[in-house]
């Protein structure tokens, strides 16, 4: 045994406490995920078999969760379904077994489309003006550079709420109450800061000489900074977005707060979604598990930039 | 990527020679670098000073008087610092702070430890850890809002796949306890949610911690005949200590300001138990529409945030130096 460990360096665990580190982590991995599959899974149950007691693990999967997300029914009588011809699809079909018509779409549609909507909208506004600023601060020398960053920084320390009070009544004001273009302004304010700091830390990697030869050679500074250091900067400009998108898509105090109605994204909608006699949990689940999807795949995208996200450029490994 | 760089450099060149009589007149037209750095730090610090401190300054201002937003026409009259007094003295506020204070004290416990325990086995590099790391970072990533939703059905007592695991291990019957519903268990229900969502990020930030530690110091330590335990605690954890104190005050920040996820599982209730600062403020604010004194009690927390927040930073910077 010992003369197998030889050829590595001390510092290298041994096998069995690899072993041990990998049962436990992979252990907490699985347990963390059980929400996340129940999730998945009551998406997938029929309304019955959602509220079963012991829960079921074994079921029949049907898409109704799914098809009562997307409409609006109403009940009738076996008579009046019977007259119907045919059923135009599966969702018709499964709605017509449980003695109802669907009369027509439901609002998730539309609130999924606002969060999309707005997502991008102050994503990329966030983005455009943080990456300008960010050159700025790492280029040239700002007075009071430090104090003006940290002013940045600092303007995402206040609670959501204590900011809606004062952006509701201004808002009013300005008609821009319930508005997609509220909201998006709202969140590039906000994700702003983050962009800022994080394409500073990516751009003050790229190295000046770049833009330097650039400039010798005929470029103004204006040209170098869109023909040089944009195209160098594209990794961290993508980390970047992504971050402000996943905080724009997931954010709900200012949403549930400040729309009501037209401008209504999915995570204060989601909450509301009600059905006959209850919630109805597999219609929750589903517009839970697709409002999710975008996200898994952006964290599986982002998982080497993660950290450097989630601190502000703090931590950059 | 080098080599890209390289050939951008070339076209550049390219380009710029052949451009160059006109490339000089371009350069003297082209603007200043004071004016590019004015140009481009200023919309970013005007849209904050239209959406963040302009709004501030109207909370400042608002909380020295009764308006109500609800009243748009009524007559504002100035009421000093009554708001203010009402808010210290009020027992509510001082419920408030203390709910906030036990949710913040024991998600942060429970996410350093946990997070720190986590990182350190996912550093024994077994086989697959990536695989495995980036699965523990997801629930992090999430809407705290819908994900705090659906929770509410895994607390559900009689169907609620939380309390039949915890009766299939203890035997307890999963309809005679309800995490939301009852004064003792629902504080606790809020703290594991935060500490499901929120532990990969802990995990996160220390695991980068111990992975800047160099191995160097461990092979001197072998040979000095350290101990394992005597390694971990005087090597370590004193260098992956400014990683875990930064992720306290992210965390910290964080949950003082905390609303989407609990606002959805109890709402503050039952009773006023989980009633967090940020709770207490949507209600004076939103729907006691006391927007006056709503606004004293806003500054009073973001000068608290903001306050602690320096404190600490202060300190953190102490022990980085060391």
């Amino acid at each position: 045994m010992r003369g197998l460990s030889t050829a590595h360096s001390v510092v290298e665990p041994s096998r069995t406490a690899k072993r041990v580190a990998g049962t436990l982590v992979i252990l907490y991995a699985l347990i963390s995920m059980i929400p996340l599959a129940w999730i998945f899974m009551t998406s997938f149950k029929s309304p019955p078999d959602s509220i079963s007691y012991p829960p079921k693990i074994v079921f029949d999967p049907t898409l109704e969760g799914y098809c009562n997300l997307f409409t609006t029914r109403t009940r009738q009588t076996s008579d009046y379904i019977e007259s119907l011809g045919p059923p135009s699809g599966i969702c018709d079909e499964i709605t017509r077994n449980r003695n109802m018509v669907i009369a027509g779409p439901s609002k998730y549609w539309p609130r999924f489309q606002n969060s999309l909507i707005i997502a991008f909208g102050s994503t990329f506004l966030a983005v455009s003006l943080g990456v300008l600023a960010a050159y700025g601060f790492s280029r040239f020398r700002v007075p009071l550079a430090d104090d003006l960053l940290f002013f940045i920084l600092s303007t995402r320390m206040m609670p959501p709420i204590a900011v809606a009070i004062p952006i509701y009544l201004m808002y009013r004001e300005l008609g821009l109450s319930d508005t997609a273009l509220g909201m998006i302004l709202l969140y590039t304010a906000v994700n702003v800061s983050l962009a800022v700091w994080l394409l500073k830390g990516f751009i003050d990697e790229i190295p000046r000489e770049y833009e330097e030869a650039a400039m010798i050679d005929g470029y103004t500074r204006l040209q170098a900074f869109f023909k040089v250091v944009l195209p160098q900067a594209t990794t961290g400009i993508a980390a970047t977005a992504i971050f402000c998108m996943i905080f724009a898509w997931n954010e709900y105090a200012f949403a549930v707060l400040l729309t009501s109605g037209t401008a209504q994204t999915a995570p204060p909608f989601i909450p509301t979604i009600i059905g006959e006699g209850g919630l109805d949990w597999p219609a929750v689940a589903a517009g839970t598990t697709i409002f999710l999807v975008p996200i898994l795949v952006f964290t599986i995208l982002l998982r080497r930039q993660l950290l450097r996200g989630i601190t502000f450029g703090a931590v950059r490994k | 990527m080098t080599d890209s760089n390289r050939n951008l450099i070339d076209r550049a060149a390219l380009r710029a020679a052949h451009a160059t009589p006109h490339g000089v007149a371009r350069r003297v037209k082209g603007l200043s670098d004071r004016a590019i750095a004015w140009l481009f730090i200023s919309p970013t610090i005007i849209l904050l000073l239209a959406i963040n401190i302009f709004p501030l300054i109207w909370a400042i201002q608002l909380s020295f008087t009764n308006y109500r937003a609800n009243r748009p026409n009524a007559e504002v009259v100035n009421v000093g610092l009554r708001n203010y007094e009402r808010i210290l003295t009020d027992t509510d506020t001082w419920m408030a702070m203390q709910a906030t204070a036990h949710f913040v004290f024991w998600t942060i416990l429970l996410q350093t430890v946990i997070g720190f325990a986590l990182a350190y086995l996912i550093d024994r590099k077994f086989r697959g850890h990536a695989f495995w790391t980036t699965l523990i970072l997801i629930p992090m990533m999430l809407s705290p809002a819908v994900v705090g939703n659906f929770w509410r059905f895994l607390y559900q007592p009689q169907i609620g796949l939380f309390n039949y695991i915890v009766s299939f291990f203890t035997g307890i019957p999963p309809s005679s306890f309800e995490m939301l519903g009852s004064v003792t268990l629902a504080p606790w229900a809020i703290i594991i949610v935060d500490t499901w969502m929120w532990t990969p990020y802990v995990m996160l930030i220390c695991l980068a911690g111990l992975r800047s530690i160099p191995d160097y110091i461990y092979e001197a330590a072998e040979v000095d005949r350290a101990s394992p335990w005597r390694q971990f605690w005087s090597i370590t954890v004193p260098m992956a200590l400014p990683f875990i104190m930064l992720a306290v005050l992210f965390r910290g920040i964080e949950n003082f300001k905390m609303f989407d996820m609990v606002n959805l599982l109890t709402g503050g209730g039952p009773g006023s138990i989980t009633e967090v600062a940020s709770i207490t403020l949507k209600r004076e604010a939103f729907e006691a529409w006391r927007t006056g004194q709503s606004s004293a009690f806003a500054i009073i927390l973001f000068v608290a945030v903001f306050g602690l927040a320096n404190i600490y930073v202060k300190a953190l910077n102490r022990i980085k130096q060391r």
